[in-house]
């Protein structure tokens, strides 16, 4: 196991640095973040005087070895429109989006398994072909239309819930964030649900079909042979079963919850670095784009290598120590 | 109850299922009884609803399946008509079942003890670790070497052979009345086939369990069984004691199995074999089923023969059955 562990690592920082390569050359080559930057009517001296302070004016191979020692050095570039260091622009939002791809992903699991395992169960019965149904629709409806319905629904017809924005955060054992305020949730329960809906869709259709097919397997019958009590061999035979691909998908999930809740972030105000994002990339603000994709990357890296060790723990046929990378 | 001993008797069991293209009759007139400590083999090849027969009385058919007729007594209640939690009390407890595929049959996410206790612990009022104390036992009793340690193993670190003596060893737990067992050495080497074999029928004999034994192997059930209910279709065919039906098959079919047993084959010809195939279930010929292949078919064959007992204690469902040999 911790072999496993430091040879994942070891190639993480492999996968970061061919990464890094991949991004700096990318971004450099979408356009002159100096065109939008500074004024038109610039001289075209106040223009080179620009381009040397950011940088612009060294070759590229400099620009990303200069990059990477700060890199190494923990300093991600500052951006060019705050003029603060990338990283604490994007650590400062991160939060805001952590809370919201955390309660988006309970939600899905939370209703998303129990719903999946019912229809899994009845295949023929009403409710089960209505969830099934109904997942269709939570696959199919467009995110942004889906949120400005909510918002029509329950901020402006129904006045129940705020429209947009972040609402005050409870603070508790020092950490800030709007889980701890009530004004918080109530903020936050719209956009959770916006972006929850999608995912719990594919929760219940990954989970119907895992127990569609877990259940003919011969040790469901054994244990109902055995006479065990149908909630036993439901909650442990057969759960326990399916939750080695939901848990696989769900890791992978969160991963594109928290880079890519972009389109829920705009439509609810959302002050997370979704919205951050695209901000930078309407300016090209180089250097915020690269640090967050970094930080994203590591992120990605860091869940695949928690969905292994799960896996391992779900499923005793997995051995992560005798994986040979 | 005119017989004290007797532990099953089954009486007209039907259980068909229906699906979408039709109704599958996959036990369609199956009769037998099992007295205390006895051994019904029970024959037939693949489709012939030897396992729908031993499901059914496990109360485990599942939907679009069910019984619809017939009596199933166990010990003076009749199973068919119980509810399912009456049902439940009486699976694993006193009624056991062994499975075909000693590979599919355990949890392959949950450790033996997990399995085993929860067995235990779904009929008695057990502690953990009284109940880990009578598993490991359990275990030791079926052969398996060191059980304390291979409690904790998980299914995948059994080969194929020790996996069906957890199998065997979980359906001895409550030392049940009746074990029914669904080709339990099928996906076993011949070695590992003799010894389950072997340890079986020690186990049974040891506690006078009565026993089921499904297979399409009659070799197996020859030196296993006391009496054979032959299946064709979903119909018993033929039925009696061992001896009686290995020797004096009086059914075609019957005939036509033990004859296509190649030890009984002469050296150097070509093996005898049953013309034809199975019919498909949902296009059964009116009348007896194995008309196609038989070759002593008539006219006659396109009623349904019912049951009749030409011999004391050995019946068949046919029209033409094979007397002569028999009287001779």
């Amino acid at each position: 196991m911790t072999v496993f562990i430091i040879r994942r690592l070891l190639q993480s920082i492999v996968v970061l640095a061919v990464t890094s390569l991949l991004v700096f050359l990318g971004v450099y080559a979408i356009g002159n973040p100096v065109d939008i930057l500074i004024s038109p009517d610039a001289t075209e001296l106040e223009r080179q005087a620009a381009i040397a302070r950011l940088g612009l004016d060294r070759p590229v191979w400099e620009q990303y070895w200069s990059f990477l020692i700060n890199l190494a050095e923990g300093d991600l570039g500052r951006s060019f429109v705050f003029n603060e260091p990338a990283l604490k622009l994007i650590l400062q939002r991160l939060p805001a989006t952590l809370e919201l791809a955390f309660v988006a992903m309970l939600i899905s699991i939370f209703v998303g398994i129990p719903l999946g395992i019912w229809a899994g169960f009845h295949p023929n019965s009403v409710s089960g072909r209505g969830i099934m149904a109904g997942s269709i629709v939570g696959f199919s409806l467009p995110n942004f239309w889906q949120g400005l319905m909510l918002i029509m629904i329950f901020a402006v017809i129904l006045g129940w819930l705020p429209a947009g924005g972040r609402g005050d955060q409870g603070e508790f054992l020092g950490i800030r964030s709007s889980l701890f305020s009530l004004d918080g949730w109530s903020h936050l329960i719209l956009p959770a649900i916006n972006l929850a809906l999608f995912k719990m869709s594919l929760v219940i259709r990954l989970t119907r079909a895992n127990v569609r097919e877990v259940l003919p397997q011969d040790y469901v019958k054994f244990a109902r042979a055995k006479g065990l009590k149908s909630r036993r061999v439901v909650t442990v035979h057969v759960l326990k079963n399916i939750l080695i691909p939901v848990v696989t998908v769900i890791g992978l999930e969160l991963g594109n919850v928290i880079a890519f809740a972009v389109v829920t972030e705009t439509i609810f105000a959302w002050p997370g670095i979704g919205k951050l994002i695209i901000d930078s990339i309407f300016v090209l603000d180089r250097p915020v784009i690269v640090a967050y994709l970094m930080i994203i990357v590591f992120m990605f890296i860091v869940i695949n290598l928690l969905v292994d060790i799960l896996y391992s723990l779900l499923d005793p046929r997995v051995r992560l120590a005798d994986q040979r990378g | 109850m005119a017989n004290g001993n007797r532990i099953l008797e089954v009486e007209g069991l039907r259980t068909h299922f229906f699906t979408k293209a039709g109704v599958v009759k996959s036990v369609d007139d199956v009769s037998f009884t099992l007295d205390r400590g006895q051994v019904l083999g029970l024959v037939g090849e693949s489709g012939s609803g030897k396992s729908v027969t031993g499901f059914s009385i496990m109360g485990l058919v599942d939907p679009p399946g069910r019984v619809v007729a017939g009596r199933i007594v166990f010990r003076g209640t009749d199973l068919a008509h119980l509810d399912e939690e009456a049902m439940r009390a009486i699976r694993g407890r006193r009624i056991a079942m062994i499975f075909q595929d000693p590979m599919m049959t355990l949890n392959p996410v949950l450790r033996i003890d997990t399995q085993m206790i929860e067995a235990l612990q779904a009929h008695e009022q057990i502690s953990d670790d009284d109940a880990r104390a009578r598993a490991r036992d359990a275990l030791g009793q079926v052969g398996i070497p060191s059980p304390e340690q291979r409690l904790k193993a998980y299914p995948h670190q059994f080969s194929g052979g020790m996996r069906q003596r957890v199998a065997i060893a979980i359906a001895l737990l409550h030392h049940p009345d009746l074990i029914i067992a669904d080709e339990p050495t099928t996906a076993l080497d011949v070695t590992i086939q003799g010894q389950i074999l072997y340890e079986v029928q020690k186990l049974v004999r040891e506690q006078g369990t009565a026993l089921i034994w499904i297979t399409h192997d009659l070799s197996v059930v020859a030196g296993l069984a006391d009496e054979i209910c032959v299946m064709y279709a979903g119909r018993a065919v033929e039925t009696g004691h061992v001896a009686d039906v290995i020797e004096r098959p009086l059914h075609p079919y019957t005939r036509g199995l033990i004859n296509s047993v190649p030890s009984r084959n002469p050296r150097g010809q070509p093996l005898r074999q049953i013309q034809g195939v199975a019919p498909t279930p949902l296009k059964l010929p009116p009348g007896c089923a194995f008309q196609d292949r038989c070759p002593r078919a008539d006219a006659r064959c396109h009623s349904m023969p019912e049951l009749s007992q030409p011999v004391a204690g050995h019946s068949v469902r046919c029209f033409r059955p094979h007397l002569e040999e028999a009287a001779a």
